[in-house]
């Protein structure tokens, strides 16, 4: 399974969350599959998906989903012991974890080799930390929405993109949209 | 006056209620001061341009943010403030100390000191020094030009501004 498939698989949950999503392929895979104004799309900065979706879910009581990437996370590493020590129970990042760069043509991460995403958030002292095969990704992502406890969680997937169109929309049109749906 | 106190006042009285912080040593008793405040969320991060990101989410959750950081920590965060923070149009003060002006000890510090104000001028980042004491008086105005914008202004604050570091 790839990225895309399971964000095709898992829209239906996103549908009605707060969403902050990855740089590149990621974001334009999610506003292909289903565009939501609940939907923050990173057109830029690799690496600060998780930092502003803990950011939103401090300040704010709705639940958010952070969809980040491997890479991503390797680059801002420092984002796991923040989460990990200030506690939001309405965030969940999920770590797409296709070992890859996937936006830039798949050259390998060190998360698809020796290093291990789940033991380092666990080492950050991250307290819910669930890694799952790709298949697994609805399931795991509802049972943490239903477990309203902070979790990060890191979903084992094939590296790949699907053909998608890069997004036009204005990033202050993207951003107002977002926050009203914040308000909401 | 405590310039510590006077500056949280500020933040406070503007409704600034998310601070991230990478400490420097002039920071640390402002960092101390925001720590105590009830109203004020401090959350440190590990690098600055984390503490953006963080800020960004603060801001579109609802929470007017601040960043406390040192100016060595620009050659950190222009890509962050370009793509995100002026990209995205968002508010953002950024309480800077501006360490490699007079009165600094280490050396080091000159070399980003001497490229501060030019890439903050490359970025149109609206930007005010803080040398005098006195100059705090103009934060409170410069916190609702910020909101009142949503650009990132830069509020650099040097050594004389802390009052040195003691004789050397
Ligand atoms: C500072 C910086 N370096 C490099 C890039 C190029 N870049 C954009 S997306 C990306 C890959 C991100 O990989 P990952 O987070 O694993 O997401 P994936 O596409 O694999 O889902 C890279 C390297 C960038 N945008 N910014
Ligand atoms: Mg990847």
């Amino acid at each position: 399974m790839i990225r895309s498939e399971i964000l095709k698989e898992i829209a239906p949950i996103l549908r009605d969350q707060l969403v902050v999503c990855n740089i590149g392929i990621p974001s334009q895979e999610l506003h292909a599959i289903d565009d939501q104004p609940t939907n923050f799309y990173m057109l830029g900065t690799m690496g600060l998906a998780s930092s502003i979706g803990l950011g939103l879910a401090l300040s704010q009581p709705k639940p958010v989903i952070a969809i980040d990437g491997d890479g991503s996370v390797l680059t801002n590493l420092g984002t796991l012991p923040t989460i990990a020590n200030n506690v939001a129970d309405n965030y969940i990042l999920l770590i797409v974890d296709n070992g890859s760069y996937g936006s830039t043509g798949d050259q390998p991460t060190y998360a698809g080799q020796k290093t291990s995403l789940t033991k380092m958030a666990e080492a950050a002292g991250c307290e819910r930390v669930i890694e799952c095969r790709a298949e697994d990704t609805g399931r795991v992502l509802q049972e943490a929405l239903d477990a309203k406890q902070m979790t990060i969680i890191v979903s084992k997937c094939e590296s790949g993109n699907a053909k998608m169109p890069p997004i036009t929309m204005d990033p202050v049109v993207i951003r107002d949209r977002f926050m009203k749906a914040v308000q909401a | 006056m405590n310039i510590d106190k006077k500056i949280t006042d500020d933040l406070a009285a503007n409704d600034v209620s998310f601070v991230t912080t990478v400490p420097c040593k002039q920071l640390a008793g402002v960092i101390e001061e925001i720590d105590k405040r009830d109203g004020i969320y401090h959350i440190p991060s590990n690098k600055e341009d984390e503490g953006m990101g963080l800020c960004a989410g603060a801001w579109m959750g609802g929470k007017r943010p601040a960043i406390i950081m040192q100016n060595t920590a620009i050659g950190v965060t222009i890509n962050t403030l370009a793509t995100l923070i002026q990209y995205y149009r968002m508010p953002l003060p950024m309480l800077i100390s501006y360490r490699g002006e007079l009165r600094e000890p280490i050396a080091c510090q000159v070399e980003m000191a001497v490229h501060t104000k030019a890439l903050l001028a490359q970025l149109n980042i609206p930007t005010y020094h803080f040398h005098h004491q006195a100059d705090v008086e103009e934060l409170d105005a410069i916190l609702k030009y910020t909101f009142m914008c949503n650009k990132p202004v830069a509020i650099l604050t040097d050594a004389n501004f802390w009052g040195g570091y003691g004789d050397q």
